[in-house]
Formats: structure tokens, sequence, C-alpha cells
């Protein structure tokens, strides 16, 4: 795979990036190109499947912390009760949804890890469902973010232990503005933009996860994270960039990454982990 | 597979590392006994001791032990799942030396009477490795096949291993071998390329100074 967006645009001249990437993995692995797709739509449909899992309003996380909240949201949405539209209520469900069903030991695809794993199946079905768009397409899309997260794991870091959560969430973010681009039709360059606009915009983001566990921020993490992947996409297709090439924004990531202390990289001792009132829910 | 790593795996939540991981270590330490589990003494050190119980720890390391994969559903419920089919399940947080902060320490007794001692650690993103093996350190993580080999300390033990693995066209790609003290127990882990077959395995089970020989097939 391309070590840069740089590259990765080069390659997708005239196709897509999830093209471009599909073929440099058949490459790769020896596999088809029915094969691989094969692998990606059951991973579409365990994405599908956890919306659903985590939409169930009794379902609670082991620790009390975390489940329940993803149909409150829903029920608010329905009734109209959201400032932020339908279109963005409904992914923001979908996000807190999945992330819900992580926290409640439900079964989900790691995109890319298991702490930010609501942001990118929230806006891909929820412009599935906006759009009319085929699980085809959505296939295309998820290989689009795979190409993006590859070249940010392979150039920074996508666990939170390394790099903070803008490794985590920013990332997942970021992977998911390129896809979202790509599924509204923009071009090679429009989804790099949308990925150094998402990742530019989570900068800083630190892991800080109450009691240690993966529920607190990380479920509302999804949800913002979804919002600000949305928000990219749109400038990304409205022709706006930023100023800074996207490769450099994700080496500022890792760099801003290897400055965190150790409290802010998952450790559960800094940030909204060290709150007293988190201090207290260690203890349950 | 990069790509298939960056969007997965599938799993069943919260965490790649203290549920994932724990699940696939279980699952190796299954595999190695190669029996059903009758009993489970389940050490916890570190981060594993401290969250273990709120990521589901606890659960993913039992229903490793059914052979459950990280994906599977019933991870949830595994220990009652355990107990219901007879298995005894101890759970204790212990301070090992020199340990990585996600390390489980597993004694297992099979329904047959036979014993394993394994400590492992999960090292992030759902990788494992297993870094000892009835109290022999040794270092392997179940993404290959894996041939372990408990003998006597002798000369000629690993050239006569690798050359019927060479006869049957059976590439090593790594290998390490621990003992007590010379001449005594040792252990010999190989990670292959292919899968030996079962006449492969049993020649090995039958040389002199070979006391067991387990066979790991690697892990999806």
């Amino acid at each position: 795979m391309e070590y840069s967006m740089k590259e990765l645009v080069a390659a997708a001249q005239g196709s897509t990036i999830g093209q471009a990437a599909l073929l440099n993995e058949m490459l790769d692995t020896g596999m088809t190109e029915a094969e691989l797709k094969k692998i990606m739509r059951d991973r579409l449909e365990v994405m599908r499947a956890s919306v659903e899992n985590g939409m169930d309003p009794d379902q609670r996380s082991l620790s009390g912390l975390s489940g329940g909240q993803a149909a409150k949201l829903h029920a608010a949405v329905n009734a109209g009760l959201t400032v932020s539209g339908s279109l963005m209520g409904r992914a923001a469900v979908r996000a807190m949804a999945v992330a819900e069903c992580n926290a409640c030991m439900g079964r989900i695809v790691a995109a890319p890890t298991a702490g930010s794993c609501g942001i990118l199946p929230a806006a891909i079905l929820t412009m599935q469902e906006e759009k009319g768009l085929s699980d085809d397409a959505l296939v295309n899309a998820l290989f689009t973010a795979a190409a993006v997260g590859a070249v940010i794991a392979q150039r920074a870091s996508v666990s939170g232990a390394e790099g903070g959560c803008q490794a985590e969430c920013g990332s997942a973010a970021a992977m998911t503005a390129a896809a979202l681009v790509e599924l509204a039709g923009g071009t090679p360059e429009m989804a790099s933009a949308a990925c150094g606009l998402a990742l530019m915009n989570s900068m800083g983001l630190v892991c800080d996860p109450v009691a240690g566990l993966v529920e607190v921020p990380c479920v509302y993490r999804n949800v913002g994270s979804v919002a600000n992947a949305m928000t990219a996409a749109d400038m990304a297709l409205a022709g706006i960039c930023a100023p800074i090439p996207t490769d450099e924004i994700i080496d500022a990531m890792k760099a801003v990454g290897d400055l965190l202390p150790a409290c802010l990289r998952e450790t559960g001792e800094g940030g909204v982990a060290a709150c007293p009132s988190a201090l207290k829910a260690k203890k349950i | 597979m990069q790509l298939l790593n960056i969007l997965g795996p599938v799993m069943i939540g919260p965490s790649s590392s203290h549920t994932a991981g724990a699940a696939r270590i279980g699952r190796i330490a299954y595999r190695l006994l190669n029996e059903p589990v009758a009993k489970a003494e389940i050490a916890f050190h570190g981060s594993f001791a401290k969250t273990g119980s709120g990521h589901g720890t606890d659960r993913a390391v039992v229903g490793g032990l059914m052979d459950m994969e990280t994906s599977d559903e019933r991870l949830r419920d595994s220990i009652e799942l355990a107990k219901k089919e007879g298995m005894e399940i101890l759970f204790e947080t212990v301070e090992l030396k020199n340990a990585h902060p996600n390390t489980v320490r597993l004694r297992l007794t099979g329904a047959s009477g036979k014993k394993l001692e394994m400590i492992a650690a999960s090292i992030g993103g759902g990788s494992v490795e297993v870094r000892e093996l009835d109290g022999l350190p040794i270092s392997f993580n179940g993404t290959a096949h894996t041939l372990i080999i408990s003998q006597k300390d002798a000369p000629g033990m690993i050239a006569s291993v690798g050359s019927l693995l060479a006869g049957a066209s059976v590439n090593i790609g790594t290998m390490k071998c621990a003992r007590e003290a010379a001449g005594k127990r040792a252990i010999m882990v190989l990670e292959l390329d292919a899968l030996p077959n079962d006449a492969i395995v049993a020649a090995l089970r039958a040389m002199t100074n070979i006391s067991s020989v387990t066979l790991l097939k690697k892990l999806v």
C-alpha cells in the first residue's frame, strides 16, 4: 500500500482511492477482487448488525457506565427535538449505537480500533439511507477508508496508547471523511483534503478513558467525530482544502502524539479520567 | 491483508487488547491442552488485574478456553456456559516479575488430568504473545502453524527435528529453544510456513528423547 496520501491520490487518478486500494490489495495478497469484496461485505453486515444491537434501550455495560443512550438520542431525533437536523442526527444515533454495542460486549468491526468503531459505519449507513446507495458502493467506500487508515497507521499511528484519541477517533474521522467524499462522487484530491481537514480538527485530542474502560469519553467521542467527518467531507466537496498538504497534517498528528505524556495516552490517569467524579466511578 | 487489518478485526467489544486478545490467549491455551478444560486457575497481572472485569477480560479468557473465537457472541456469557459444562474456574490477581501490563497466567487441568501452565500477554490490537510454557521461557503468537516439542535436552535434537521437517518440505519460519539445564527438560517451538501432516507429527512423537508434541494450527 502507498505510504502517503499524495501517492494514494496519484494511484487513483481517473478512478477512486477505493478502487486503487482494492487493486493494490489484490496484488499484495494474491486474493481475487471477489474474495476481498466478500470479506468487506461481511464486515459491512457486522457493522449494520452492530447499529441494531446498540439501539437496545435496556443494554448496559459491565461497569454500568454506558448503554441505552443511543435509544434516547434516537427518540429525540425522531421527535424533532435536536438542533443539527435529521441527517446529522441519524448519523449521531448510529455512531452512539455502535460504540455502545462495543461497550456492552457486542460484536463490532474495529474501524480502525474498537474504541473508534462507531464513526465509519454511522456515516456510510446514514449516507446510504439518505441517497439510496447500493451495498457495492458502500463496500468501495470501506476500501477507501481502509486505504486512508493504512497511510495514517504507517506514517503515524491508530493506537490511543501511542498517539492519543486523535490517532483513534481522529483517524477514524479522517478515514470516514474520505469515504464520504467518494460516496458523494468527489475526486481523489477532495477525498484527501477531507482526510486532512478531519485530522486537523481533531489534532491534540487525548485518550483519557474513565476507569481505564472503553466507555467514557469514547462513546461520546464517536458521536462528535462523525460530525467532524461529515463537515470535513462537506468542506472538501465544496472545493475547500486546507493550505497544508494532508501528509504534513498526518505527520503533525504523529509529532503531537509523541509529545503527549503517558497520562494522556490510554492509561486513564489524565484528562476526563482524572476528574474527581471519574475517580469515584473508578471505585465501582 | 493489511487493509483488512485496518478495517478489522470483527470482534466482541469493548477492547481489542483486554477482550479480543484475552479470548485469543484462552483459545491458544485450550488448543495446546488439546482436550476440554476441567479446571482453570486464571491469574491476572497489571492492567488485566486492574481493569479486566470492566472489559470482560475474565469472560473472554474463559470463552477462549472453550475454543470461542474473538467474534463469538457467547463470550459475554462464557463463565455461566463453562460452569454449566462443569469447568471449575478460579480467578486471582498476581504480581509477575518483568511482565507486560496485560498478562495472564493460566494453570489448566484437562478432562484426562493433563496439566498445562502458560503465561501470555496481550500486546495490542488483539495480537498476543505466549511468553512462558510449563515454566520455560518461550515466545510465539499463534499466527503461524506452531509445533511445540517437549524433550530431554540432548545433542542432535534440533538437527533430527529439522531434517524430518525438511524431508516433508515444511519450511521452518522461526525456531526457539529453552531448557531447564543441560541434559534436563527442554522445549522447542517452531513456527512453520505449512501444516505438517499426521505422519510427520507421529514420527516426531516416536523420536527418542521427545516426551510430547503439540501442533497448534494457526488461528485466523
